[in-house]
């Protein structure tokens, strides 16, 4: 798998068939890239202007973009998601500016918990008439105020007196970003930023979006774009400590449906608590090699095959960890086999209910996202299997390359809207 | 997905030490026949059916063609051997299955039985343990089908089957009312995994749904995390623990309630979030409950989900994980109102457990047609429902070697609504829920026990030539004793207490020890005194002007139903002073204004046009229906209205039977010609109503009832006495006018209504919308 997303890294795809995005009645680019001769131009719909910079209105006016560093910010329950717009250096760039970027671009790892995801970096990206490159952080929510501090000491406050935030944490540390950094928050509605990321980054091409051909044939299994134009409507899995259904229907239409508490933080914890692993990563790895078919008890252990009564096929899991009401089983099965079955579970159960709202809402579209995917191909399968399975192939499960990262993204798209 | 097969702590041992009370658990097993079993995780129904030899009083009329004499009785009575069919339905756990199968061989007499039909996981497990001891052939049964099946039954034939659960409410449970139509309906079904099934009729069924994450992973889960093996004491567990100790909940994460989106900040975010972020060690506890909320929450998230898809609003759930579990009932109805927003309700079943037993019975006698027939709960063979407190030692209950019996009767008529209903489906029978009214629970349940005494001599009295009836009737007295006192710590042991139940109760309990009419003599004797009063009353009433007579034939049926043995201050003056006249009675009458008093509409309707047809549910024996009812039924035939008499099918205290009224009414028609000819034109009618209550529920009515109320439109129906019109249906919403009177003789009812003993309640009601005086 790890060959697959090599070869669809954004960059390359981006290159190959990108996109313009041409407002039509504003001579504004949003995006550009600079290869100009490669791209195919496509005429944006009119009534959804993405461009952060401009009015609503027709009007053709070059907002002033606002000041640097550009830096959109997702607090979640358990990471904390950054993106930061590096822009072409600048003769003239303060010196706190420099230091920032020197001291984003040049790592990839901040201390022991933060990560720069260096895969997902968007190249040569025009954002408000400035060129530059969009890169992708995290760690977690509970290294937050090392984080501020560490903010604090590098004086990024004298720069901006607010940030574009969103998520609960926006919320809960609102007075931690005042105290410790000096950094007054611009809350921002969670959902809002996470669809408007969303669409912003899946207008940028073929390469953002993507679903899985044959997602139940290890060898066979690709990932293969998928052109998200005319999305609407579509639902949106959201699927971070938590997960959050959104039924989408247009740019400012849209409402959540529902949500669960069995999302990522229910695996990782469970995890945690079965394996006594650290980290979401650690119980991604283990679950990669265990058998959840020795935790689970599958139709066919019950009924010795399908159950044909009900059309059920003897591999369906009747009873997740249903296998460990008995102690010769539990002596039996390793931390990989649970940490697998916990992985089933919480999947195959995100992917019942999101069929069940698909088909209240009557939608047959479906994009996941959420960190609970970062790495995490074994989900995507299930998913992707288990929404074409039990859909009779009416529904699929799309992704998107930058899973956790939208609301972060919308955070930034605010601040440039905003100024 | 199905009930568990496998049982936490492996094999279980058989238990061959336990001696069983045979005649209380395995009753009428010489004559039982169709076997079927439902062997679970733990727990093993048998069923059988089974045929009980009952005494029964009939009454007979002489040959009165002869001139006659002074002092004869107007009929005899005797007492005669009935056959009727039982259904016996049996729990207990797994470890007593060897015991049981033995005791069942050794007293099974009828051998023509060669299969039993098997249902539940552990039917396989136990295949060869049966077959070889019961030397029959095991037939397995689809288990969902059997369920379903099952639930239907029980959902038909059981009054207050349903219940809403609410565990801080004044009665922790709300029984619901039988709907006339059960279908559709959504079965969630909780056994190691999901099963969500959409129950379209009695035969169109499908599974529409389900989920991995049931009780199997509750249990599982609960194993791994806690160490604990049993289900029980992870649900022990659960009810001590704080789940957000484990759980991220919305405020963990914002600080506070998502306002915007309607989240509250207690609401989790995140099940066992919290575990993959915090460093520490949790407690048993928590993480017992943290994964009962997760679970909880899940399946009714996925319950409403299927629901609104099809568009359904009844969701019943069973399977282990429910059975009567306080914390899972609790958690289950938290989450569906939370998803539903209160639009739909989590039922339950009291009779949850059985439905697998019951539906696998019903597939071995498709050929006896059980679902032709109605059937009944025996209140006086069936256990009812235990409270099983979240409290309780767990090992108290693994091996309580608690027997719990089901047991129906079949009834000899098939009960349907009364056609004149205005809502069916909102139709409440008692006027109140002693389940709720604990402060009428406490009188009414002192009052019975009071009045046992009494009970217990007339039974005694009843029988003087019969063998042990002393014995019998002690017998009853403790039977009935026992049940008294079980229900005054458990309410709600079959459904909804009400007075209507504490009678059928005792008369089930008469019947059970052979004691089938007490009052048969005393009911014989009042008849025959207030016969020779019938002609001088009527002519008295014919003396009088229109105005008069129409005030004292309500006085009469009122000062009639004065005569009531049901009720313990009239039985009393009854008993110590026999003269008590009709006359006397009337004085005894409160004076108008009465505490309901509809009189003077009721007039004014009179002098419209006739009545087309009137439907007279009648009361006891003697004053109340000879010289009560008859002279007020005979002068709405003279007005040209139709008459329906509605009797009693099965004797219950002094009522009059139907069997009974019908040789009254040829006595009465031999001396009256206005009554004949009504006989002979077929302008009265008798009808038997298919109960044996002195109470009334419209509910459950002889089909054949139904079919002449509605043949005749009836647009007028008298209800009489206390049991039927103050203890049940006096909120009864009927959709033509109706007529409700009693006299109140229980001074503490009275009082509770605002009144004194003996004050009248003549309730006269026109339904909204009805041409009723406009025509």
């Amino acid at each position: 798998m790890a060959s697959l997303f090599r070869y669809f890294q954004p960059r390359h795809l981006l290159c190959a068939t990108g996109l313009v995005v041409a407002a039509a009645g504003t001579a504004y680019l949003v995006r550009r890239l600079r290869k100009r001769a490669e791209l195919q131009e496509v005429p944006r719909e009119p009534e959804e202007p993405t461009n952060p910079c401009t009015s609503p209105s027709p009007a053709v006016r070059t907002v002033e973009p606002p000041s640097f560093p550009w830096f959109g910010i997702d607090i979640g329950g358990t990471l904390v998601k950054l993106v930061y717009f590096e822009p072409e250096e600048e003769q003239a760039e303060a010196e706190n500016l420099k230091n920032i970027r020197s001291c984003l671009t040049s790592n990839v790892a901040y201390g022991s918990t933060g990560i720069r995801d260096v895969q997902l970096e968007v190249k040569d990206l025009e954002l408000c008439g400035r060129m530059g490159n969009l890169h992708f952080i995290r760690f977690p929510t509970q290294d937050l105020t090392t984080f501020l501090q560490m903010t604090r000491d590098k004086q990024f406050s004298g720069l901006h007196t607010t940030l574009c935030a969103t998520g609960g944490g926006a919320h809960k540390f609102e007075a931690d970003f005042r105290t410790i950094a000096g950094l007054q928050l611009v809350q921002l509605d969670e959902l809002d930023c996470v669809i408007r990321g969303v669409l912003f980054m899946s207008s940028s091409g073929p390469s953002e979006c993507f679903y899985l051909e044959n997602p139940n044939h290890p060898e066979q299994c690709f990932l293969k774009p998928f052109q998200l134009e005319n999305p609407f409507p579509f639902l949106l899995v959201n699927i971070g400590s938590g997960v959050s259904i959104l039924a989408v229907h247009g740019r400012d239409n849209f409402r959540r449906v529902t949500g669960t508490s069995l999302g990522g933080g229910t695996f990782h914890g469970l995890c945690c608590l079965l394996t006594g692993c650290s980290t979401f990563e650690e119980a991604l790895e283990m679950a990669s090699h265990g058998d959840s078919t020795r935790v689970d008890k599958l139709v066919q252990d019950i009924y010795g095959g399908d159950y044909d009564r009900f059309g059920l096929p003897g591999w369906t899991v009747a009873s997740s960890f249903g296998n460990m009401i008995s102690k010769e089983q539990r002596d039996l099965v390793s931390k990989e086999d649970l940490a697998r079955a916990a992985l089933v579970a919480v999947t195959n159960n995100i992917g019942s209910i999101t069929r069940m709202c698909a088909r209240n809402e009557n939608i047959e579209r479906v994009v996941f996202v959420g960190n609970f995917l970062r790495g995490n191909m074994l989900s995507m399968k299930l998913l992707a299997y288990s929404m074409e399975y039990w859909s009779a192939g009416q529904m699929k499960a799309l992704f998107l390359q930058h899973e956790g990262y939208f609301g972060a993204v919308g955070s930034l798209l605010e601040l440039l809207k905003s100024s | 997905m199905a009930d568990c097969s496998q049982a936490g702590s492996g094999r279980h041992s058989m238990d061959k030490s336990i001696t069983l009370p045979p005649d209380e658990i395995f009753r009428n097993l010489e004559n039982a026949k169709r076997f079927a079993i439902d062997i679970g995780g733990s727990l093993t129904k048998l069923a059988y059916y089974s045929t009980v030899q009952h005494k029964v009083a009939k009454v007979r009329s002489f040959d009165h063609t002869a001139k006659e004499v002074d002092g004869d009785p107007l009929y005899e009575i005797s007492v005669q051997e009935e056959i009727t069919a039982r259904l016996h339905f049996i729990k207990f756990e797994n470890a007593y299955i060897e015991t049981c199968l033995d005791f069942i061989k050794d007293h099974l007499v009828n051998t023509e039985t060669k299969v039993i039909k098997a249902t539940g996981g552990g039917a396989y497990k136990f295949k060869e343990l049966i077959e070889k001891k019961l030397r029959l052939k095991v037939d397995k049964e689809d288990e969902m089908s059997c369920l379903i099946k099952g639930c239907n039954f029980v959902l038909k034939n059981i009054p207050h089957e349903a219940f809403v659960y609410a565990k801080h409410a004044d009665s922790e449970f709300r029984f619901q009312n039988t709907h006339p139509d059960i279908f559709p309906y959504l079965l969630i079904n909780i056994g190691s995994g999901v099963s969500i099934v959409k129950v379209e009729s009695e035969d169109k069924f499908e599974r529409i749904g389900g989920s991995s994450i049931g009780g199997g992973t509750f249990w599982g889960l609960g194993a791994l995390l806690t160490k604990t093996k049993r289900f029980d004491e992870l649900l022990q567990l659960a009810s001590r623990g704080q789940h957000t100790s484990v759980d991220m909940l919305v405020k963990d994460i914002y600080g506070g309630a998502y306002g915007s989106l309607g989240l509250t900040g207690d609401l989790i975010a995140s099940s066992f979030g919290k575990s993959a972020t915090t460093d520490k060690e949790f407690s048993k506890e928590d993480m017992a409950k943290s994964l009962l909320h997760m679970i909880s929450n899940d399946i009714g998230q996925l319950a409403c989900l299927y629901a609104r898809l099809h568009s359904l609003t009844r969701v019943y759930f069973g399977g282990f994980f429910i059975r009567g579990h306080p914390v899972t009932m609790h958690t289950i109805t938290y989450s569906i109102n939370f998803f539903t927003k209160g639009e739909v309700q989590a039922l339950f079943l009291r009779h949850e457990g059985y439905l697998g037993a019951i539906g696998a019975f019903l597939k071995g006698a498709e050929e006896d047609n059980p679902n032709q027939y109605s059937w009944g709960e025996n209140y006086a063979g069936s256990s009812g429902l235990m409270s099983v407190s979240p409290d309780l030692n767990p090992m108290q209950r693994v091996r309580s070697g608690t027997f719990d019996m089901l047991e129906m009767d079949r009834l000899e008529r098939q009960l349907v609504n009364l056609p004149l209903l205005q809502d069916p489906s909102s139709y409440i029978p008692d006027t109140v829920d002693l389940t709720e009214d604990a402060l009428a629970r406490q009188y009414w349940l002192y009052c019975f026990e009071e009045a046992l005494d009494g009970v217990v001599n007339r039974a005694v009295a009843s029988q003087p030539d019969l063998p042990q009836a002393v014995e019998r009737a002690e017998k009853f007295r403790q039977k009935y004793l026992h049940k008294l006192q079980t229900l005054r710590h458990q309410p709600f042991a079959y459904g909804s207490l009400t007075v209507r139940s504490l009678l059928d109760t005792r008369e089930h309990c008469l019947n059970e020890f052979n004691f089938p009419d007490p009052y048969s003599k005393i009911k014989q004797k009042e008849n025959d005194l207030a016969l020779r009063y019938f002609q001088k009353v009527v002519r008295s009433l014919e003396k009088l002007t229109w105005e008069q007579r129409q005030f004292a034939l309500v006085k009469g049926l009122l000062a009639g139903n004065v005569f009531d043995w049901g009720a313990k201050a009239v039985s009393d003056v009854l008993e110590s002073n026999p003269e008590f006249g009709f006359e006397e009675a009337k004085h005894q009458l409160q004076e108008r204004p009465w505490l309901v008093d509809c009189y003077d509409q009721w007039i004014a309707r009179l002098k419209g046009p006739p009545h087309k047809c009137a439907l007279f549910f009648v009361d006891n024996s003697g004053i109340d229906i000879i010289l009560g009812v008859f002279p007020f039924v005979r002068e709405l035939l003279c007005r040209g209205t139709e008459v329906v008499l509605a009797s009693n099918s099965g004797p219950a205290l002094n009522d009059v039977t139907n069997s009974e009224l019908q040789i009254l009414t040829e006595r009465i028609a031999a001396m009256d010609s206005v009554i004949q000819a009504a006989i002979k034109e077929d302008r009265l009618t008798l009808v038997q109503s298919g109960s044996s209550s002195p109470c009334l529920d419209l509910s459950r009515l002889d089909k054949a009832l139904a079919v002449v109320v509605r043949e005749r439109h009836t647009d007028l129906v008298v209800i009489e006495g206390m049991g039927r019109a103050i203890h049940t249906n006096y909120y009864a919403a009927l959709s033509c006018e109706s007529l409700k009177l009693a006299v109140i003789k229980n001074s503490w009812l009275a009082e509770r209504l605002g009144g004194k003993i003996f004050s009248v309640v003549f309730k006269y009601e026109i339904p909204p919308q009805s041409p009723g005086l406009r025509r």
